[in-house]
């Protein structure tokens, strides 16, 4: 898929989870969990939604790649 | 025959309005099925029964605020007509006089301070235990609880005893506003904010961006229906933001737009049902507090390997381990675990753990897992993903809302180091957890990096001392090096 693609799969995922939040106004740079105010909760059912969506099951080890919205849009594209 | 009450949720609930029924005249139920939606002040609520049978009657109409115990609907499960009608187990009244032999509090050596002390009861009698709704109620009203001879199960003095004692001096129930249980400290504005609605209407008025202070229900009770939202939206431009109500303050206002209005209504009254419990308990408990930082490399690592071999959705969380380790340190300190009613202690078997949970709106619930011993990690996990999901989608059910024995925060997400729970009334201890961290740490005198979390205990000093604190956090301290034990529900 395309960052714009994975970009869909992130907000579609949110939708559940942080339904006010919009991704335009996240810092990519910034940790995600900061910026949308995610638990390790929240940020676990985020990984499930974007699993359900796209088969992709980002493993615990890779989780400093995606903890930034910027990264977690690379790691999709890349794993799909 | 079986009546369907209005259930207790929760120890500072007096009262509930009906807002859906689930069911209608003639549906057969099953125990443990969905059959109303209750609005309290935090959160609407399904409810469930405890009765299977067919519905035989609905007494409340949609809309309807009624006191807790009122009889919602006849249930007809084949039973002989006449049999005593019993109230369903979600319901304190019915939940906590239950005859289990009540684990006398052990004698305590080490205590420093003269404790209260087990009070010498008469033989093969467990102590009484009133509803958090009659001690509520007695205090309001000044009643002597050990001088009112109960006709409850156990002895327990009930509601209906009380009122024979001494009757209410306010109208049994409110229409609009909720009884408050400090009158002078409270500001009887808050409640009145809320407007009645359907679940159907909320969200109805939400995805319209209607602002439902501004309609006029048709409904039961002046309930607003989803024809009345669906009018309003016809002939109102959604421009216009409401006046912010002027009892609100700071963070806590409504965003100005129509929409997000009923979410910023909900943030004021579970505001303000916080703000009297947390009052309440800090005018009574005489808090004590413990903190104690403890290395997680085990179990941090130990996760780290389990969860390698696992599906995404069967991954446990640190928090889960956290919880589960919690319940087990009880085990080996139990007068953490109970609940502080009469001037005693009274030591719950089964822990039923309050989880504090952040809403998004803002605000805080702790909903309930109950009897948390029997379950081992994954389960614990499981529980953990419900409570929240639930919590968060507003769709708690009664069950999650039992009366918690004792309450754990974890505020680790946000980053703080620690943080001291305040005790939520009638428990005695609060656990907290804040961040997991990697700090500089000595390891068999090198120094290291470790990841590590600051347990604290905030504990009532009525009911357990310092020494029994501190023994508790160093046995949370050795099951989180050891937490492969705390995979089973045995303990380890």
């Amino acid at each position: 898929m395309n960052h714009d693609e994975a970009r869909t799969v992130i907000a579609t995922g949110l939708r559940g989870i942080a339904p006010e939040a919009d991704l335009s106004e996240v810092d990519g740079s910034q940790p995600l969990q900061d910026e949308l105010d995610l638990d390790s909760m929240d940020f676990l059912n985020l990984m499930v939604a974007i699993h359900e969506q796209t088969g992709v099951e980002v493993p615990e080890r890779d989780y400093p790649k995606v903890a930034h919205l910027d990264g977690l849009i690379d790691y999709l594209a890349d794993a799909s | 025959m079986a009546e369907f009450k209005m259930p207790s949720l929760g120890a500072d609930m007096d009262s509930g309005t009906l807002l859906e029924w689930k069911v209608a005249v003639g549906d057969t139920v099953s125990k443990g099925d969905i059959v109303a939606v209750v609005d309290t002040e935090k959160s609407d609520i399904e409810v469930e029964t405890f009765h299977g049978g067919v519905v035989s009657e609905l007494l409340v109409e949609e809309g309807t605020e009624v006191e807790v115990g009122t009889p919602l609907a006849i249930i007809d499960d084949g039973a002989a007509t006449g049999t005593p009608a019993t109230e369903s187990p979600t319901t304190a009244e019915a939940r906590e006089p239950e005859p289990q032999p009540e684990p006398q509090p052990e004698p305590q050596p080490e205590g420093p301070e003269p404790e209260p002390g087990p009070e010498p009861e008469p033989a093969g009698r467990p102590p009484t235990v009133h509803s958090p709704i009659v001690r509520h109620l007695a205090e309001e009203r000044g009643i002597d609880l050990a001088t009112v001879t109960g006709t409850g199960p156990g002895g327990a003095v009930t509601r209906r005893d009380l009122d024979a004692v001494a009757p209410a001096t306010t109208p049994a129930t409110t229409p609009t506003t909720t009884p408050t249980t400090t009158p002078a400290a409270t500001t009887p504005t808050a409640p009145t904010d809320r407007v009645r609605s359907s679940p159907l209407a909320r969200r109805r008025a939400e995805e319209l961006g209607v602002d439902l202070t501004t309609i006029t229900g048709t409904g039961p009770g002046g309930a607003i229906t989803v024809t009345d939202v669906d009018a309003a939206a016809g002939e109102l431009p959604t421009t216009e933001a409401p006046p912010v109500p002027s009892h609100a303050t700071g963070q806590e206002q409504a965003p100005p737009t129509g929409a997000p209005r009923e979410r910023g209504d909900r943030s004021t009254t579970v505001r303000a049902a916080t703000g009297r419990l947390m009052a309440r308990s800090k005018r009574e408990i005489p808090h004590y507090y413990l903190s104690h930082t403890i290395d997680l490399h085990d179990t941090v690592d130990w996760l780290e390997r389990t969860n390698r071999d696992r599906a995404i959705t069967e991954r446990i969380l640190p928090a889960a381990v956290l919880l589960r380790a919690v319940v087990v340190a009880l085990s080996d300190q139990p007068r953490l675990n109970g609940w502080w009613i009469d001037d005693e202690l009274q030591v719950r078997e089964s822990v039923d753990l309050g989880v504090g949970v952040t809403l998004r709106g803002g605000g805080l619930i702790a909903p309930v897992v109950p009897a948390a011993e029997t379950l081992g990690l994954d389960e614990t996990m499981d529980s953990l993903r419900g409570i929240v999901a639930r919590a968060r989608s507003g769709r708690i059910t009664g069950t999650d809302l039992g009366e918690a024995t004792i309450t754990v925060t974890n505020l680790g997400d946000q980053g703080v180091e620690s943080v001291y729970g305040v005790i939520a009334p009638p428990q005695v201890a609060v656990v907290g957890f804040g961040a997991i961290r990697d700090r500089p740490w000595a390891v068999g005198g090198m120094l290291t990096v470790r990841p590590v979390v600051t347990a604290t205990l905030s504990a009532d000093h009525r009911a357990t001392d310092g020494h029994e604190g501190a023994r508790f956090l160093a046995t949370l301290d050795r099951l989180l090096h050891e937490p492969e034990t705390l995979i089973h529900r045995e303990k380890p």
